[in-house]
């Protein structure tokens, strides 16, 4: 099966925290140190203060669970047209928000809703000195 | 401007839906201007009666509704070009019925066009590619496809209820019969259970009969005072209730069972005053057969879970408890690209009685629901409820 080559996702002053995080290999939640809201996806204010002077980066723990997930037979898109079947998932992390993500290295028909899961990075290509990777997640080794 | 309380005292005085399924030689705002004259011939009225210009397609820019008055030679009092996805055209509408009940306007025209057929575009299964979108910024590394949303949400709604493909599929079996009664339907050859099931896997468990097809068209429709439109050509349909939602991950912990049609659809049963039961037929926005079972819970229809047993057995059929879809959805008869438009004319056409073999009996109050963007992620909802009196 030929892997996913992931589009290099657009980091834009808001976001690239994660992506950055990632590249360090730490998946990266935001918190929001007046009202204690952890978010994702990443922006540039707590969406429940509206600030952004409390906001911080905290590296999560990378484990969670399936919340729900398909397995792609038909996507048209580069990168991934070559790769299907994948398995696209949302994943629910311990510290409580759900992420889309893809679950790599297992079967696509062993993949089960409530799957214990941990993060996985793919770096990405660059062309300057920054690494960017792409949190992924798969089985955790129980 | 209209003394009574809203939504009172406004109607749907004109509607057309463009026969064409393929229109390889047309633009889109070719299509919605011979939309616009079919929906003013319905009513009897003019271009120089529009004075309120509501419109969306999958292309317009950012200043698309002006250029669609220039293309019209056009100068109304209000304009609208509000793009939710393909709900839009059912929101259209409210929006149209509030500037109306507000004087704003006395007569608005709502467009649709799209060659997304012609076009050849992949609109559930195209990905998104790398984007600057913000909205796109964390699926397009994902690879997350309209699709692959969808599929999600029915993976979870199997493994909580027990729903099966099985039941998904009767609906797209139930939406390729009524096709069969409409002639302007793309797809009329009757399909079976099996026929789904054995279709091709698009994003599991969703396969290719699952699916809504892809083609050209558009509609027009036109709101007007309830007044007004009683002595124009054809019988009014009046508005009864309106209501918009939307339901997004948030800040990553929404209930992806719950979609914004359940608040769209209780704001609109509410104002209308109404219980389930005196709604005669429902157009429901069928991307997917999931999408159907998903909306009708969400509405009140039944309860959550029950989805599956509801579509089953002819209920959501012409003569079933309750008709869905009578022209034959997006699943069969069309699906441009943004199919809220349809939703209304046939809820209009079904509530005047001019449905021909595909005619729910005796239809007074008619349901419409429209899904804009993919309910496995971010979407808008909008809801109208309809009626005439006969
Ligand atoms: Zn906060």
């Amino acid at each position: 099966m030929t892997e996913i080559d992931h589009p290099s996702p657009h980091a834009s002053w808001e976001t690239r925290g994660y992506w950055e995080g990632a590249g360090r290999g730490a998946l990266v939640l935001q918190k929001c140190g007046n009202c204690s809201l952890v978010q994702h996806r990443p922006r540039g204010v707590c969406a429940h203060c509206l600030k952004s002077a409390d906001l911080e980066h905290f590296p999560a723990s990378g484990r969670g669970e399936v919340y729900s997930y398909t397995v792609t037979e038909q996507n048209q898109a580069k990168g991934f047209a070559e790769a299907c079947p994948y398995v696209m998932a949302y994943v629910t992390l311990e510290e409580g928000p759900r992420l889309l993500t893809v679950i790599v290295d297992c079967d696509p028909d062993v993949v089960t809703i409530g799957m214990p899961v941990v993060a996985g990075f793919v770096n990405q290509e660059r062309d300057d000195r920054e690494v960017f990777a792409i949190p992924v997640f798969r089985p955790s080794a129980t | 401007m209209t003394s009574s309380q809203f939504p009172t005292g406004i109607a749907i005085a004109g509607v057309y839906e463009h026969p064409s399924r393929f229109s390889p030689n047309k633009s889109e705002f070719q299509i919605m201007a011979e939309c616009a004259k079919g929906a003013l011939d319905d009513a009897g009225l003019t271009r120089q009666d529009v004075d309120g210009l509501f419109g969306a397609s999958m292309t317009m820019g950012m200043m698309g509704i002006v250029d669609l008055a220039e293309y019209l030679d056009l100068r109304p009092d209000y304009l609208d070009g509000t793009n939710i996805g393909g709900s839009s055209f059912v929101a259209h509408v409210n929006h149209a019925a509030s500037a109306i009940h507000a004087g704003l306007c006395s007569t608005a025209l709502v467009l649709y066009g799209s060659t997304a057929a012609s076009n050849s575009m992949a609109i559930g299964t195209g990905g998104t590619g790398a984007s600057k979108d913000p909205g796109l910024a964390f699926t397009a590394p994902y690879g997350m496809t309209t699709v692959g949303s969808y599929a999600m949400y029915a993976n979870l709604h199997m493994k909580t209820y027990g729903t099966t493909s099985e039941q998904l599929a009767q609906i797209a079996v139930t939406m390729r019969h009524h096709a069969g009664l409409n002639p302007l339907a793309k797809m009329r050859a009757p399909i079976t259970v099996d026929d789904v099931l054995e279709s091709r896997m698009i994003s599991r468990p969703l396969h290719l009969l699952d699916c809504c097809i892809i083609s050209d068209g558009g509609g027009a429709v036109i709101v007007t005072s309830l007044e007004r439109a009683k002595d124009l050509r054809s019988q009014p349909v009046s508005l009864l209730g309106c209501g918009e939602a939307v339901q997004h991950q948030g800040v990553g912990g929404s209930d992806l069972l719950t979609i914004a049609a359940k608040q769209s659809g209780s704001t609109a049963m509410k104002m209308a005053g109404i219980k389930h039961a005196d709604i005669d037929l429902a157009m429901i926005y069928d991307s997917f057969t999931i999408t159907v079972l998903a909306t009708l819970e969400n509405l009140g229809f039944c309860e959550p879970g029950d989805g599956g047993d509801f579509v089953g057995d002819g209920g959501i059929a012409i003569g079933g408890l309750l008709p869905v879809n009578p022209d034959g959805g997006g699943l069969s008869s069309n699906h441009p690209g943004m199919r809220g438009i349809f939703l209304v004319i046939e809820a209009v056409k079904q509530l005047r009685g001019e449905c021909g073999e595909r005619q729910v009996k005796d239809a007074r109050v008619a349901l419409a629901h429209g899904t804009g963007g993919t309910i496995g992620d971010k979407h808008s909802g909008a809801t109208l409820i309809l009626g005439v009196d006969r």
